[in-house]
């Protein structure tokens, strides 16, 4: 873009990430206009505006300055596990499982908030870590603390998939900070032993119903496994080139459940076809490769740590929600970032998206080079 | 790598490395992303297509109107009348008790219905639809179609249901329809079968052509939610009506036999005997057809089954008894053939001895010096005993298989019976015992080992009478060639049509089965033991000890048209038989003067079959009320006990012995003696007599 014509506030944002953000948005909001049978008001509208709120906030914490990052990370991270603890408090008064707080004027997740939050205080604690501890249990003890207690209070709600969104954030924040590669391959070697147990005494009969499923879908074709086999009907039919705008019968006809939500890729593919698909994962990819490019140009540990975490943070959702719609995983409540409809891991995404631009705008004024 | 002092060089450098990990990671999840994508978007696309297809279109089938019964003459047997019903889907019922109570009301249904379809609704499977009442009226139908929201399951129709004008007169000739069972299910595949309100062929011809009467299911088209919701109608294709059958029954003479068999238990048959044409064939008592379509209730089930006279049982094809002397013209016809001269006579002194042995006629006082005609019209026993023994149980086999005894008709029934002609080497190969004497004299009279059904006797009665090769056919073919003559010679047959004449317009022994029209019919009486002297006389007692009763007959006797045979069960006699005879083929001739008949003795009967079934069955249902303590049996178990009643009736004292024939109550021998003393013989009762 040549600078000489664009105003400098406008060529100094972001645009290779605002650029597929509001592709994908767009799209996004097309495929749920189309969901609620030609309607825009239902969800694209709130969608769109969701967008445009949380990028007011994405802006306004990419232009926050490392220093706070790194004082707010443990007091954040406190106050999300209190919140955590809150929400075990009320759900067990009021019965079953609880996720939110009612805070008046929103409804407040704090584990959807405590995916940012735990890789913010890893990269914090990696930071403040000496160098030559990395390698020593040291590295390792602590962050197994600050990881545990928000973990295990998710799965207690029972929410297996933000628990596991959480974990997986904090291990890619491990990994790059540099921990031995043999203690990631021994966990990996124990998980494989520990995940058959887990399956038949932690997890609960529905999420154990859900993995069955997953495993043998056509089992049970109008039970449970009606949510993975109208998923790939509707992808299926979609073929090449899709039905065409607002003629995807699968999600019309409600055959297709979730449609604007877990499931709006599948709504969206029947629509769209492969090339629909196909474009949805380019822009994830661009997002992505932005991400990480901003997190190897990032000026120092912290904000490198930080900027590969969130990154990661987001990619998690993508994976694991498309290979759920698609039939390649078990069906967990993880929506696919700025496409499906939903306040919660809208804000989630943003304040990930956020992070990263603020990692990038340090990069631009902090002199090039190691920390 | 621990031994190494870690830098942040050190530190940056793994940093990068793995970062460009975790970017590998990323597009290889893409690429197996797209790859997956690819494979359930392009490579199985149709297959998905399909499916999405089939879930977004919604086939209901629409019953097709089953193909109608015909008589000969054009006028329904089983028709289709437009109806409204209400069915429940099981599978849909949230609460059966609380939906049954609302319907209950809604159609004012009894305490014993409804307890019946609480049974269904327990066995039913999921899939399978039960009917909770049909032939509904438009208040009640509505009634229920507008609290459809609240009664999830409950599925009000239009349609059209099977009717029977003649109720339980055809019903054993034409069968029943029902829903599918899971059964048929099983066997056939068919979505139609579990359409609610779709009846399939249950029993006799309903069964039997099943394929031509059900004709091809209409459907609509319509695009629906996963819920059920209709969004729009895609279009609506006619039903295909089944092909209609026309049969050579006569309605109205069917419809008359049935009614004018009474309270008895028997079957009458009627044939052109000419052709073959069946005119009628009724069995009774019988089963009203429509109410076995709309599902048989406890009540009726009870009745029906409880009843000794067997009303699943069709007689006809199924009944299986002893001809008695309906079978001395045929006996009559061997002698001729093997060259008797029918004036040849034998001195008849109430019995005849062989060996030691007497055997006696029915008439104990004789009748005198008798030859053939009079052997026949007097059924006098010693005179076919003894020229029987002089021809030969062989002739006498061969000839009634000839008239078609033992035959087996291809008519187009399951499970009919064919009964027994004996002779020695039949016994010889069943029971591994040379032919004895009596045995012999047993079969000249009909007893013994000797058992055909009444088609066989009506089959019988056809050939004698035209002297043609007589196939019984129910299909009407009017393009059919005339069977083929026998090989008789005319002047036998002469001879036998006077014999048979003089039976009913001479001196025989059933004077009172004259026509009252101006035409003479020919018959033969015929008595038939059911149990020896020793248990019951056969004339009075318990019912099931009781003689049958027989007559075969044609007319006109001299240009035979029509011949018909009739078995009442445990009549009594012949007595029983004739009269029914004679006013069937009165009505041939004049039915308003039959009809006149009829109308008296069914004053007498309390009212015609509809109405005394109602009111037994009002008996019963006072009596056992919603607490019928039989529960209803399913499909399958009534079919099964239908299949029962089709074993055939094998008396269950055969007379391997020596059979006693019984006194026709219209001797006119002088004076009818009592009840005959049972023989003295010291092995069995002796024969005693004949008709």
């Amino acid at each position: 873009m040549p600078r000489a014509y664009v105003p400098a506030p406008i060529a100094r944002q972001p645009w290779s990430v605002l650029l597929p953000l509001m592709a994908l948005v767009s799209f996004g909001a097309a495929v749920l206009d189309s969901a609620a049978g030609g309607r825009f008001d239902v969800w694209a509208m709130s969608h769109v505006v969701r967008f445009c709120v949380f990028l007011i906030m994405a802006m306004v914490i990419a232009r926050l300055p490392q220093e706070l990052f790194r004082k707010m990370a443990l007091p954040a991270y406190a106050v999300l596990c209190v919140l955590l603890m809150l929400v075990e408090l009320i759900g067990g008064i009021g019965g079953g499982s609880q996720r939110w707080l009612n805070l008046g004027f929103m409804t407040l997740q704090p584990s959807e908030l405590m995916k940012p939050g735990i890789v913010l205080v890893l990269a914090w604690f990696y930071s403040v870590l000496p160098v030559g501890e990395t390698q020593s249990w040291r590295a390792l003890a602590p962050a197994g603390v600050l990881l545990g207690i928000p973990a295990g209070l998710v799965m207690l709600q029972p929410d297996l998939g933000t628990g596991l969104a959480i974990s997986f954030g904090a291990v890619v924040v491990m990994f790059m900070a540099g921990l031995p590669l043999r203690w990631f391959l021994g966990a990996g070697a124990a998980g494989l032993v520990i995940a058959p147990l887990a399956f038949f005494s932690l997890l609960h009969d529905y999420q154990r119903k859900r993995v069955l499923v997953f495993l043998d879908p056509e089992n049970d074709p109008l039970g449970s496994g009606y949510h993975i086999t109208q998923s790939k009907i509707a992808i299926g039919s979609g073929g090449l080139i899709g039905k065409g705008f607002g003629n995807g019968s699968q999600s019309h006809l409600n055959y297709l459940p979730e449609s604007h939500t877990d499931f709006v890729f599948a709504t969206m593919a029947e629509e769209w076809g492969m090339f629909g698909g196909l474009f949805v994962l380019i822009v994830f990819g661009l997002i992505f490769r932005w991400g990480l490019k901003v997190s190897l140009a990032a000026p120092d540990r912290f904000s490198r740590l930080l900027a590969s975490g969130m990154t990661m943070t987001i990619f998690f959702y993508m994976c694991i929600n498309l290979m759920m719609v698609m039939g390649l995983a078990p069906v967990v409540g993880i929506p696919l970032p700025w496409m499906s409809h939903g306040g919660s891991s809208m804000m989630t995404n943003m304040i990930c998206i956020g992070t990263i631009m603020a990692v990038e705008r340090w990069s631009r004024s902090a002199p090039k080079g190691l920390s | 790598m621990a031994k190494l002092p870690i830098t942040s060089a050190i530190l940056s450098n793994r940093f990068e490395r793995r970062t460009f990990v975790l970017g590998s990671l990323q597009a290889g999840v893409g690429t197996l992303l797209a790859a997956r994508l690819g494979y359930l978007a392009v490579a199985q696309n149709e297959k998905y297509q399909a499916a999405s297809e089939s879930n977004r279109v919604n086939l209901t089938l629409i019953p097709p109107r089953r193909g109608w019964v015909l008589d000969r003459f054009g006028k329904a047997l089983a028709s289709n009348r437009a109806d409204f019903r209400v069915d429940l889907i099981p599978d849909r019922v949230v609460d059966p008790d609380r939906t049954m109570q609302t319907l209950a009301g809604l159609l004012s249904l009894p305490p014993d219905k409804v307890r019946d379809i609480r049974d269904k609704l327990d066995k039913a499977r999921g899939f399978q639809p039960v009917e909770v009442a049909a032939s509904l009226d438009w208040e009640k139908f509505a009634a229920v179609s507008v609290r459809l929201p609240e009664l999830p399951g409950v599925i009000p129709q239009q349609g059209f249901s099977r009717f029977y004008p003649f109720g339980a007169s055809v019903g054993h000739m034409v069968g029943y329809v029902g829903a599918a069972s899971a059964e048929d299910y099983e066997k056939e595949r068919n979505p139609l079968l579990v359409t609610p309100g779709f009846k399939i062929g249950k029993d006799g011809l309903e069964k039997h052509f099943e394929t031509r009467l059900r004709g091809v299911p209409g459907a609509r088209r319509v695009e629906a939610t996963a819920s059920g919701r209709i969004v729009r109608d895609l279009g609506t294709r006619e039903d295909v009506p089944g092909k209609p059958i026309q049969l050579t029954i006569n309605a109205g003479l069917q419809d008359y036999a049935a009614r004018r068999i009474g309270l008895e238990s028997g079957s009458v048959v009627v044939m052109d005997c000419e052709t073959g044409d069946i005119l009628a064939m009724a069995s009774m008592p019988s089963f009203d057809p429509n109410s076995f379509s709309d599902g048989i209730g406890r009540i009726e089930w009870k009745m029906l089954s409880e009843d000794d006279h067997v009303p699943l049982r069709n007689k006809v094809l199924r009944g299986l008894y002893p001809p008695g002397s309906t079978v001395k013209p045929m006996v009559a016809m061997a002698f001729l053939e093997a060259g008797l001269d029918p004036s040849e006579s034998v001195g008849c002194g109430g019995g005849l001895r062989v060996g030691n042995r007497v055997f006696h006629c029915w008439n104990r006082r004789g009748h005198g010096s008798v030859d053939m005609a009079k052997g026949i019209y007097q059924s006098c026993d010693v005179y076919f005993y003894h020229f029987a023994q002089k021809i030969g149980m062989d002739k006498i086999a061969a000839m009634a298989r000839r008239l078609g005894l033992g035959q087996e008709f291809p008519m187009p029934y399951p499970g009919q019976s064919y009964g027994t002609v004996p002779d020695p080497a039949w016994k010889l190969k069943k029971y591994g015992k040379e032919w004895a004497v009596y045995d012999t004299v047993n079969a000249t009279i009909g007893q013994g080992y000797m058992l055909v059904n009444p088609l066989q006797q009506a089959v019988m009665a056809s050939r004698i009478a035209s002297g043609r090769q007589i196939m019984p056919r129910l299909l009407l073919d009017r393009n059919a060639p005339l069977p083929k003559p026998m090989g008789f010679r005319q002047d036998h047959l002469d001879y036998i049509h006077a014999a048979m004449s003089e039976v009913v317009n001479g001196r025989g022994t059933a004077g009172k089965a004259r026509l009252p029209v101006d035409v003479l019919m020919a018959g033969k009486t015929g008595t038939a033991q059911v149990v020896g002297l020793n248990i019951a006389n056969g004339k009075s007692g318990q019912w099931k000890y009781r003689d049958h009763g027989h007559f075969i007959a044609f007319a006109p006797f001299d240009k035979p048209k029509y011949a018909c045979a009739v078995v009442i069960e445990h009549g009594g006699g012949s007595g029983a038989a004739y009269p029914i005879a004679r006013d069937v083929m009165t009505y041939i001739f004049d039915p308003a003067k039959a009809m006149d008949v009829l109308d008296a003795f069914e004053k007498q009967w309390g009212g015609n079959v509809q109405q005394r079934m109602a009111a037994r069955y009002d008996t019963f249902a006072a009596k056992y009320g919603a607490s019928a303590p039989k529960a209803v049996p399913d499909d399958e178990e009534v079919t099964e006990r239908v299949e029962q009643g089709r074993k055939p009736s094998e008396p269950t004292t055969a007379q391997t012995d020596a059979a006693s024939p019984r006194p026709e109550p219209e001797a006119p021998a002088p004076s009818q003696p009592p009840a005959p003393a049972p023989s003295a013989s010291p092995s069995a009762a002796a024969p005693t007599g004949g008709q």
